[in-house]
Parts: structure tokens; C-alpha cells; sequence
């Protein structure tokens, strides 16, 4: 009979912050498009413009391969002590400025420097990639329970337009997780493709019909000033906007790329975070409380990093205000590799499905019916999976 | 007065302030809080979760 869990986890104790100050690395990253620019500039490599892409498509998958896992968490007062430094919040803030820096830098040099297709391409999928950290520091700062934090998360998500994201995610997708009824939780059988479709329109109409509620209650309009979402796509107005006043039709093709590429990233990070997983349904017709095992964890110290730890997904799931610094690792569904291996895996449907489906299966212990099924392929995976055959 | 704290991250309603942001104006009875509303600050639990918090 298959495992509870896929990964067995011996629980290890540090007292250290070995990774105190790994902690730079994503801000390097953040500005790593301007790196690979300068450096293009130096040398005429015409691989530097295509820096970011490459850290994250390669360079971090074979980083998670050779350095492999951390699972080390702290005991409770140690935890709370590096919880409350702010040192880790401070390099937080500070990435907010540095994705407006490189995103400006970036557009002022592929619409006044840059001399080909190829370096405009790999600077626009470099800002993509770092539209996508800007994603994930908008989220660990969207997540905490003070102005100035949640004031940040709006500034930060204004650069990758993402503006519904906190409305969307906080109140929406941590209330519905591992549920039908939520479109940022992947069904087993769901391509990536067919759940951008459903997650990107579902996300953005759930954050204005919650907004709307909440202000509705005060008695204001959706169009209110106190719309947060609007609040934060006025910015990305101003930028966006200023950059088109200021260069022309030319920067337009790095907007929709670097754009809807940066949309892609977060959406595939919410396909793999919770693919084919399912809190049941109780007695009395509410489904049970988000558990460790409704979502999917990875390890793997480098995206780890990368990602500020988002990859530790339960205990974010249990915890939802831990900051990153502590978050635990837990006795969790275990994902093959890190999230920069598993979008590639992701963007393979075959592939995908091959070294996932099993492993959904064997977190219900072979019983499909226990899955959160694609509807329209439920009753081909009901045949498929029920003829004993879990391996395939 | 009463407060109602969740169990899960520990948010405090308290009637006597309610919550500005959610809406709820100062005095806003528990009773008059939406079933369906979950925690603001983790949305892990449920109105229903929460339990009376004594000081």
C-alpha cells in the first residue's frame, strides 16, 4: 500500500540562521535583468540579455539538483526570536524600489539601446521572470496584518499588474484551497494551459466581488478611492502609461509580454502548489480545514531562496502571517524538485501528469474519488484508476 | 461587549471597536457579523471557528 506521504521527513533542529544571508540572493535577482545588461554591454555576449531567464530555467533547477534539500526548522523560541528581526523584513522592503528600478532600466534600454530582436526578447522574459518575484514579495507582504506592510503590497504588485492580488488571494484563495470552488487550486487532470484560462478570469472576478462586499458594507461604491485593487492598478497606470507616453508603440511589445509572461509565472506557481489535492467535505457540508496535506511542498534550498521560502506551502497554508524567514518545513506532500524545475515539468502536460498523477493518487491512497478531479475528465481518470493501476 | 478570537492566528473582534477596514463599525454586534465571513488576517477559519476571548 502507498505511503501517507511520498517523503518520509525526520524532523532536523537548527539553532543557526545558516541562510540569514542567502537572503540577498532574490535581491540580486530582482535586479538581474540590469546585470545582464551591463554585462552584454561589456563583453557583446549576446547570452547576457537572456541572464534571467537562464538563472531561472536553468541555472536554479541544476542549482536544486547539486545543493538539494534544506528541511531544518527551529524550535519554537528560536523561531520566534528570528521571526521578530527585522533585518529579514528590511531586505523585503527593500526589493520593492528595486523591481520599479528594474523595470524602468529595462524599458528605457530595449527602446532606446537596445540593437536587436533577440536582446529585446530576453531583457522583456527577464522582466517577466522578475515581474513574478515582485508577485511573490507582493504576497509575503500582503499577507501581514499592518498598513504600511499591506501599503507595500499594493506599490509592489503594481509593477507586474497584479493589483487584484491580495483582495483575490488573501480572502478568496486561502478561504477556498484544495476546493472546487477555487480557481487557483489545480484538478488532477488539469493541463497548466486550460487552468491559466480558468485561474487568471477567475482570480480577477472573485477579488472585485469580494472587494465590492467588503465595500459595500461601508457604503461605498466599487469605484470608491478605498478600492484597494484600483488603488494599486492606478499605479501601474501612471507606469505603465508613462512609459508608453515616453517611448512610444516600441516599448508596447515589452509591456504585453513581460506582462501577461509575469501573470503565467504566478499562475504557474498556483498550478503546482495544490495540483489534484482536495479537503473533504464534512458531515455537515463544509469542507475541512486546510491541513499540511493539502498542498504541495518543496525543499530544494536554491528556489527556495529565490522564492523566500514559498516553497515551505503547508505551513504558509496552516500560518498565513509566519513570515518567510521561519516558515517550517512540514511532514507534507513532497513536489519532485523546486518550482523552477516543476514549471518546466508544468509546461509539458505529459510530463507533468506523468511524474504528478501518481503521486496524487498515493496521498489518497489510491482512492481517485478522494482527488480534486477535472470535471470534464472525471469519469475517463474514475476508469482509468480504478483498474488498480496507480503507476500510470 | 464581547471579543471573539480565531483560533487559528489568533485575530481579536472586538464589538466595541469592530473593524474599520472590514466594515464593521465600532459596536457592531457578533450576531450582525455575515455567516459566511472568515478571518481577515488568515481566512484559515470560519465566523463559526472563532471563540469568545475572555481578557
Amino acid at each position: 500500500m502507498a505511503q501517507y506521504n511520498t517523503y518520509n521527513h525526520v524532523e532536523k533542529i537548527k539553532t543557526k540562521d545558516t541562510k540569514r544571508y542567502l537572503w540577498w540572493l532574490p535581491l540580486l535577482v530582482a535586479v538581474s535583468p540590469i546585470i545582464g545588461i551591463k554585462i552584454y554591454e561589456a563583453t557583446g555576449n549576446p547570452l547576457f540579455p537572456w541572464l534571467t531567464p537562464i538563472l531561472w530555467y536553468i541555472f536554479i533547477p541544476l542549482g536544486d539538483f547539486v545543493f538539494g534539500r534544506d528541511d531544518a526548522n527551529y524550535r519554537d523560541s528560536r523561531s520566534e526570536e528570528i521571526e521578530n528581526d527585522v533585518f529579514y523584513k528590511w531586505l523585503v522592503f527593500l526589493s520593492v524600489p528595486l523591481f520599479y528600478v528594474t523595470w524602468i532600466y529595462s524599458a528605457w534600454w530595449i527602446a532606446t539601446v537596445a540593437n536587436s530582436t533577440t536582446a529585446y526578447l530576453g531583457v522583456t522574459i527577464g522582466v517577466a521572470l522578475t515581474n513574478g518575484l515582485a508577485l511573490v514579495v507582493g504576497h509575503e507582504l500582503g499577507h501581514k496584518n499592518n498598513q504600511q506592510e499591506k501599503n507595500l503590497a499594493k506599490l509592489v504588485l503594481a509593477v507586474p499588474a497584479y493589483g487584484h492580488f491580495s483582495a483575490e488571494h488573501n480572502r478568496g484563495h486561502h478561504k477556498d484551497v484544495a476546493t472546487p470552488d477555487d480557481p487557483a487550486s489545480a484538478r488532477l487532470g488539469e493541463s497548466l494551459y486550460k487552468f491559466i484560462l480558468r485561474e487568471i478570469p477567475g482570480a480577477f472576478v472573485r477579488a472585485f466581488h469580494d472587494e465590492n462586499v467588503r465595500l459595500k458594507r461601508k457604503g461605498k461604491s466599487v469605484f470608491s478611492i478605498e478600492n484597494q485593487i484600483l488603488q494599486s492598478f492606478f499605479i501601474t497606470f501612471l507606469l505603465y502609461g508613462g512609459a508608453l507616453y515616453t517611448w512610444g508603440p516600441v516599448i508596447l511589445p515589452f509591456i504585453l509580454i513581460s506582462t501577461l509572461w509575469g501573470w503565467q509565472f504566478l499562475s504557474t506557481s498556483n498550478y503546482i502548489e495544490h495540483y489534484g489535492l482536495l479537503r473533504q467535505k464534512q458531515e455537515d457540508g463544509r469542507f475541512e480545514r486546510t491541513r499540511p496535506e493539502h498542498s504541495w511542498n518543496a525543499d530544494h534550498i536554491v528556489s527556495n531562496i529565490m522564492t523566500f521560502h514559498l516553497q515551505r506551502h503547508s505551513d504558509h497554508h496552516s500560518r498565513p502571517t509566519r513570515r518567510y524567514q521561519v516558515l517550517r518545513s512540514d511532514d507534507a506532500p513532497q513536489l519532485p524538485t523546486g518550482y523552477a524545475g516543476c514549471f518546466t515539468m508544468a509546461y509539458l502536460p505529459f510530463l507533468w501528469r506523468k511524474v504528478m498523477d501518481h503521486r496524487v493518487l498515493e496521498q489518497y491512497n489510491g482512492d481517485i474519488l478522494k482527488a480534486n478531479l477535472d470535471p470534464k475528465k472525471r469519469d475517463a481518470l474514475i476508469r482509468k484508476y480504478t483498474k488498480g493501476d496507480s503507476n500510470e | 461587549m464581547n471579543k471573539y478570537v480565531c483560533p487559528g492566528c489568533g485575530y481579536i473582534y472586538s464589538e466595541e471597536s469592530g473593524d474599520e477596514f472590514e466594515g464593521f463599525p465600532a459596536g457592531t454586534k457578533w450576531i450582525d457579523i455575515p455567516a459566511d465571513w472568515a478571518c481577515p488576517s488568515c481566512a484559515v477559519r470560519d465566523k463559526q471557528d472563532f471563540q469568545k476571548f475572555e481578557d
